[in-house]
């Protein structure tokens, strides 16, 4: 959607007679274009009723220039840090359980009637991303983007490229996407042999099947955007995804128990194994329409793949202008999801599966977002914003493990320099 | 369900170019070049918003291609 910004008359003059003069296009005074930074700092706190798990301290810096006329720079670096206790799989018993850690090293133990986390999980991401966005003709648009990031046991590498074209006197645009990622995982003590048990002491080591392992995940998407009137507009998107490779998670088990739930044999804990392909889907709709003054930003998704999950997600803005600059925006967001085809929380069956994860994230899952932005935006382009909102997971069915509730704190600041 | 969705999208693609009541002229758009009026004013916070939610949730896709992946256990 090639919406311009109005320039003004005198700006307009002043580039007609410095091409006039100098014989140079426009693209000389659009040098002079400031970059327009984009901070933010987003501190993300996961805690049950029991525990304390993951926190995420991660900060953006997002850069963008004009460099030509509708032709954009965009840099955005990430770094991200994670600490804390994740939920390993194992479902909570009347007893106490060890397990080892992925490194096979050392072991930890959870009390008796607590959800098991692995207390040995960190890990700091950096990343970064280029896109080119620039006019093909007139009402054609490309943006080519290309992706790196790094973990200790993850790397990513992806090109994106975008294609927009716009109709009905630019009230219609049609957009193509296409993106690749070349993904590695390098699990910490290799990647375990999918349904294979879990050590439960450090002198017997895990059987593993490789310790660099492909994932390589291909996403497209169609869509239109339509200008419905002067205050609203929508968007109608498909997109078809297909991840192949080791997508299982190295680091969940499950557990084996009997039909009281006790745990059985001497192999209590088994590796997860998921299928090695999976096609994703989605239509996602969204719409933007202002009132007087305020704005609603809604978004719904519908998402399916071949696993067996399905799930909708509900998104709403309402953004309340305050005056003088100042907003209020609350933030509302439902999402549920139904469980994969070989999620169980814990099986009778054990080695007798061909796939099986415990992991709550391919459960019956249902989560909640509310929050609150509060935002001033200035006359000369910047604006510092400070979100708070709190984010609630709960695992559905009678699945053992408690709902988890995150705490999440943002501060954006914006300029141009 | 492909062939529903498919359905889905090209009757919508079809009554969205069937409506010329929709739309404005050139002089109309004031209200829609606004940044609060854009799709994603905001793309830092939607980065961050779909990094949580794509670690914590089976779902992805639908706004937007390309971005990056993670390992996120």
């Amino acid at each position: 959607m090639q919406l311009k910004k109005p320039k003004s008359i005198r700006s307009a003059l002043a580039v007609a007679t410095c091409s006039m003069l100098s014989g140079v296009s426009h693209h000389a005074t659009a040098e002079s274009t400031p970059w327009e930074f984009d901070t933010a700092l987003l501190y993300y706190a996961e805690s049950d009723a029991d525990n304390d798990r993951v926190t995420v301290v991660e900060p953006v810096i997002r850069a963008r220039k004009e460099i030509a006329d509708e032709e954009f720079l965009t840099f955005r670096f990430v770094f991200d840090s994670l600490t804390g206790a994740s939920a390993n799989g194992a479902t909570p018993q009347n007893t106490p359980q060890t397990f080892t850690t992925p490194s096979g090293e050392s072991t930890y133990t959870t009390n008796a009637n607590q959800t098991p986390l692995d207390p040995s999980f960190h890990d700091a991401r950096g990343a970064i991303n280029a896109e080119w966005e620039l006019p093909l003709s007139r009402l054609t648009k490309g943006i080519f983007s290309a992706n790196f990031s790094q973990e200790y046991d993850y790397t990513s590498m992806g090109l994106a490229a975008t294609l927009s074209r716009d109709f009905n006197n630019r009230n219609t645009t049609l957009t193509g996407g296409l993106s690749y990622n070349a993904d590695t995982v390098r699990p910490v003590g290799g990647a375990p042999e999918g349904l294979s048990p879990m050590p439960t002491t450090t002198a017997v080591k895990k059987t593993t099947i490789g310790s660099d392992l492909d994932k390589n995940v291909a996403d497209l998407l169609v869509g239109v955007t339509q200008v419905i009137n002067r205050n609203t507009l929508m968007q109608l998107n498909f997109s078809y995804g297909m991840d192949d490779g080791y997508l299982s998670d190295p680091y969940k088990i499950f557990s084996v128990v009997d039909n009281t739930g006790s745990l059985v044999g001497t192999d209590p804990y088994l590796f997860e194994k998921r299928p090695d392909s999976r096609a994703r889907q989605a239509i996602y709709w969204q719409t933007v329409h202002q009132f007087t003054k305020d704005v609603i930003n809604f978004s719904y998704r519908y998402y399916w793949d071949d696993w067996g999950i399905a799930s909708h997600t509900l998104d709403l803005k309402y953004r309340a202008e305050l005056g003088r600059g100042h907003y209020l925006e609350p933030q509302l967001r439902y999402y549920t999801q139904s469980k994969a085809d070989f999620y169980y929380f814990d099986t009778p069956d054990g080695s007798t599966l061909s796939y099986a994860s415990a992991d709550y994230r391919l459960g019956d899952l249902d989560t909640s977002t509310i929050g609150l932005k509060y935002g001033i935006t200035q006359d000369d382009n910047s604006e510092f914003a400070i979100r708070a909102a709190m984010y609630t997971q709960s695992s559905g069915g009678d699945a053992p493990f408690p709902d988890v509730t995150a705490n999440i704190i943002q501060f954006n600041y914006s300029f141009n320099f | 369900m492909f062939r529903i969705s498919m359905l889905v999208l090209l009757l919508t693609l079809i009554g969205l170019s069937g409506c010329s009541s929709w739309g404005v002229q050139p002089w109309e758009r004031d209200v829609l070049a606004q940044k609060k009026m854009q799709l994603n004013p905001y793309p830092v916070d939607v980065y961050l918003d779909e990094h949580i939610y794509t670690s914590r949730e089976a779902s992805a896709g639908g706004r937007a291609v390309g971005g990056g992946g993670c390992g996120c256990n």
